[in-house]
């Protein structure tokens, strides 16, 4: 479903990716667990196209395709979901009418029927059930105000809105306090099923108990130095990241 | 990021989509201005004398003028001889009573224009005087109008049938000699829209004017007078597009509201003349004196515009708070794009106790668009207990554009509470990402982020004017960040 081979990538003059390789199978829930600056989100921006991240080699193919041709909205539209570690506020424009954009641009490109306004309030409300948002919130402007933990939740429900392929989480549990984390977690597992594969960014091993990979994998220096099972996570968590820098993938 | 302005550019050059010319034969007045032109457009609309004065009086005082130079705008001389002061389309001697009687041409021209009269008949319920070139040519409703009192007439036909009406009010909140625009247009002017809604009377529908300039070299001197008595209601809508045309047109018009005792006018705008191409050559220059009077106890007067087109905008509508408690509010949207340029704002004059005023300016600059606010607070010694609100935010798309804001506050009583919040800010391309990342395409993104930044003035216009609005922000912004 996601193959990234040998994935080089610069910043300006900084090279922050040296070479990742990872592959991400159908319906697969992967960690990237890795200190400061190892190159995690840099990964995450890359997979949605956000510009200024200069591919200077390496290779990205989402579904047998190149990934790395397409623009951002064109890879949403195949089912790419980033969920921001900062989300972005939107000034008066209205979470529902974002919603319903995005929403309708990705059915748009599937070749289905867009929604009107009263079929997307149906289909929207079921959706706020996920996050245990309320209806008050789809009338607010997008992030706007919104507390960290509602801007985590709000890009959850757009994801259960979408509705995507290739979820990556960016580092979604950060500033959340513990009920939040859950409600969040909550939502994710539900959405997991065996045609969504998640990608998880994170520092620290407690998302991971809410929300148990397949696979985790250490990023250090820009390229993956380990890989194992749940337990993995585990073991970072008592021993650190540094025993394993200057380690080759295993 | 030179990609990214590329793309920004790419995204703002976008044709006006209302670039079209009908071919009318017209009855027009050699070009050139003086005092037997005007004798000549006050004999054609068989004027009385004491408007003929009126005329030659401000033409007089226009004589005596110079042209205003302190706006952030930049154009060569206009030259006042070469424009011609009337033109009228060339149809029967009597105006037409019907639609039926509307030169079809013309009808085919608003139609193009997505201004179906017969539709807007049936179903907006909105009575329109539609203004081609200088006559007016339809105007529906009136009969419902009629019922409720309220009079809903060309200009034209208001100094014919209720000439005391005019002469009571007319010159009274923009007086022949205001500015030199003010004082040309009140030398010249040739029709425009008259409105008299008596006491305690509720306009039964929202009154719609569509302005569009259509002949070469003939300015637009429109006229507009708005009477609200004790207690009554309108709301107006005006709303003007203007065909492609090589060179500069001049329009400088006047409005004028009254509102008495407890009287309530809105006053919307959604304006769209031809800006000028991606160069700045041609394009429409919009000089306008707009100016309402609280003059009774309670009353409000509330203007809200949106201003995409014209090459240059010379515009401050403006409220005069004469009554106690009575209240103005300024509600804009300013964009320019490509070379146009705009300097705009608002002047609340608080003179009486307790007079409240809400200014919130949003400018919008991308291309080359130079956006200036201009706005004028002045609290009287008189006006004890005044308030005022004013917000002016600027977004900048791209980044070679301008916005200016230019407050000025003079507060003469002590007890007044002035407020000032202004900020400057672009599209960040962290929203445009956010938005991208969502499946929506950049132009779409750029307009649902511009139209967010607008929001607060786009939910004080009518309902279906907002809609009209916010496509035709997209329309013009099509093409503006990366």
């Amino acid at each position: 479903m996601l193959d990234i081979n040998d994935l080089q990538v610069c910043v300006g003059d900084r090279q922050i990716l040296r070479g990742l390789t990872l592959t991400i199978g159908e319906g697969e829930v992967h960690a990237i667990m890795g200190p400061n600056g190892s190159g995690k989100s840099t990964l995450a921006h890359v997979l949605a196209g956000r510009p200024g991240y200069e591919v200077t080699g390496g290779s990205i193919r989402f579904k047998g395709e190149d990934l790395l041709v397409l623009a951002p909205e064109e890879r949403a539209r195949q089912g790419v979901f980033l969920a921001f570690q900062y989300p972005v506020e939107v000034p008066g424009v209205n979470n529902t009418y974002m919603l319903k954009a995005a929403l309708n641009a990705v059915r748009k490109h599937r070749g289905e029927q867009e929604l009107d306004a009263m079929e997307f309030l149906q289909f929207v409300k079921k959706r706020l059930e996920i996050v245990q948002m309320n209806e008050s919130f789809l009338s607010r402007g997008v992030n706007e105000g919104f507390s960290g933990g509602e801007k985590k939740r709000n890009e959850i429900l757009q994801m259960a809105v979408l509705e995507p392929v290739l979820a990556v989480l960016d580092e979604t549990d950060s500033g959340l306090d513990i009920d939040a984390l859950r409600i969040v977690a909550d939502g994710v597992n539900q959405l997991r099923s065996a045609a969504r594969s998640f990608l998880l960014v994170t520092h620290y091993q407690r998302l991971l108990e809410y929300i148990v990979p397949d696979q985790v994998h250490v990023l250090a220096d820009g390229r993956i130095v380990k890989s194992g099972g749940p337990e993995l996570a585990l073991e970072l968590e008592m021993r650190g990241y540094d025993w394993l820098r200057g380690q080759d993938a295993a | 990021m030179a990609s990214d302005n590329q793309h920004i550019e790419d995204l703002v050059r976008k044709d006006y989509a209302a670039g079209f010319f009908t071919e009318l034969e017209t009855d027009t007045v050699a070009p050139g201005l003086s005092e037997e032109v005007i004798r000549f457009i006050s004999a054609k609309k068989q004027e009385p004398e004491w408007l003929l004065e009126w005329r030659l009086a401000a033409y007089r005082e226009w004589l005596r003028m110079t042209p205003p130079n302190w706006a952030r705008v930049k154009h060569a001389p206009i030259d006042f001889q070469a424009i011609s002061y009337y033109s009228a389309p060339k149809s029967r001697k009597d105006a037409p009573k019907s639609l039926d009687e509307v030169d079809p041409k013309l009808l085919e021209t608003y139609a193009k224009l997505g201004i179906p009269l017969r539709e807007q008949e049936m179903l907006a319920g909105v009575a329109v005087d539609a203004v081609f070139d200088s006559v007016s040519v339809a105007t529906t409703f009136k009969d419902r109008l009629a019922k409720a009192g309220v009079i809903f007439c060309s200009f034209s036909e208001a100094v014919r049938e209720y000439p005391e009406l005019v002469r009571q009010y007319l010159g009274t909140v923009v007086p022949v000699g205001d500015n030199y625009y003010a004082a040309l247009n009140s030398a010249v002017f040739t029709d425009g829209s008259f409105c008299f809604v008596p006491k305690g009377v509720r306009c039964p529908m929202e009154l719609s004017t569509y302005f569009r300039i259509n002949a070469a070299n003939t300015g637009q001197f429109e006229r507009t007078l708005i009477i609200a008595e004790a207690g009554s209601h309108v709301s107006y809508l005006e709303g003007c597009t203007a065909p492609r045309r090589d060179e500069n047109q001049l329009h400088a018009a006047v409005v004028e509201l009254v509102a008495l005792d407890d009287a309530r006018i809105k006053y919307s705008t959604v304006q769209n003349w031809y800006p000028g191409d991606a160069e700045g050559r041609g394009g429409i220059y919009n000089f306008v004196t707009k100016r309402g009077e609280c003059r009774g106890a309670r009353s409000s007067i509330s203007w809200t515009q949106v201003e995409t087109g014209s090459a240059i905008t010379w515009k401050y509508p403006s409220c005069v708070l004469r009554g106690d408690d009575s209240v103005g509010e300024f509600y804009s949207v300013a964009l320019t794009n490509h070379r146009q340029q705009a300097d705009t704002g608002t002047k609340m004059i608080h003179l009486g106790r307790n007079t409240r005023s809400t200014i919130i300016s949003k400018g919008i600059s991308a291309g080359h668009g130079q956006n200036a606010y201009r706005g004028l607070v002045r609290i009287a010694a008189t006006a004890a207990g005044a308030r005022n609100h004013t917000q002016c935010d600027s977004l900048l798309l791209g980044s070679r554009c301008g916005a200016h804001t230019l407050p000025c506050i003079e507060v003469r009583n002590p007890s007044a509470k002035v407020e000032h919040e202004a900020t400057t800010s672009r599209i960040s391309e962290d929203q445009l990402f956010y938005c991208q990342s969502r499946g929506i395409g950049t132009e779409d993104a750029v307009n649902m982020i511009v139209n967010g930044f607008c929001r607060e003035v786009f939910r004080e216009l009518p309902m279906e004017f907002a809609v009209e609005a916010q496509k035709l922000l997209g329309v013009s912004l099509e093409g503006a960040v990366g």
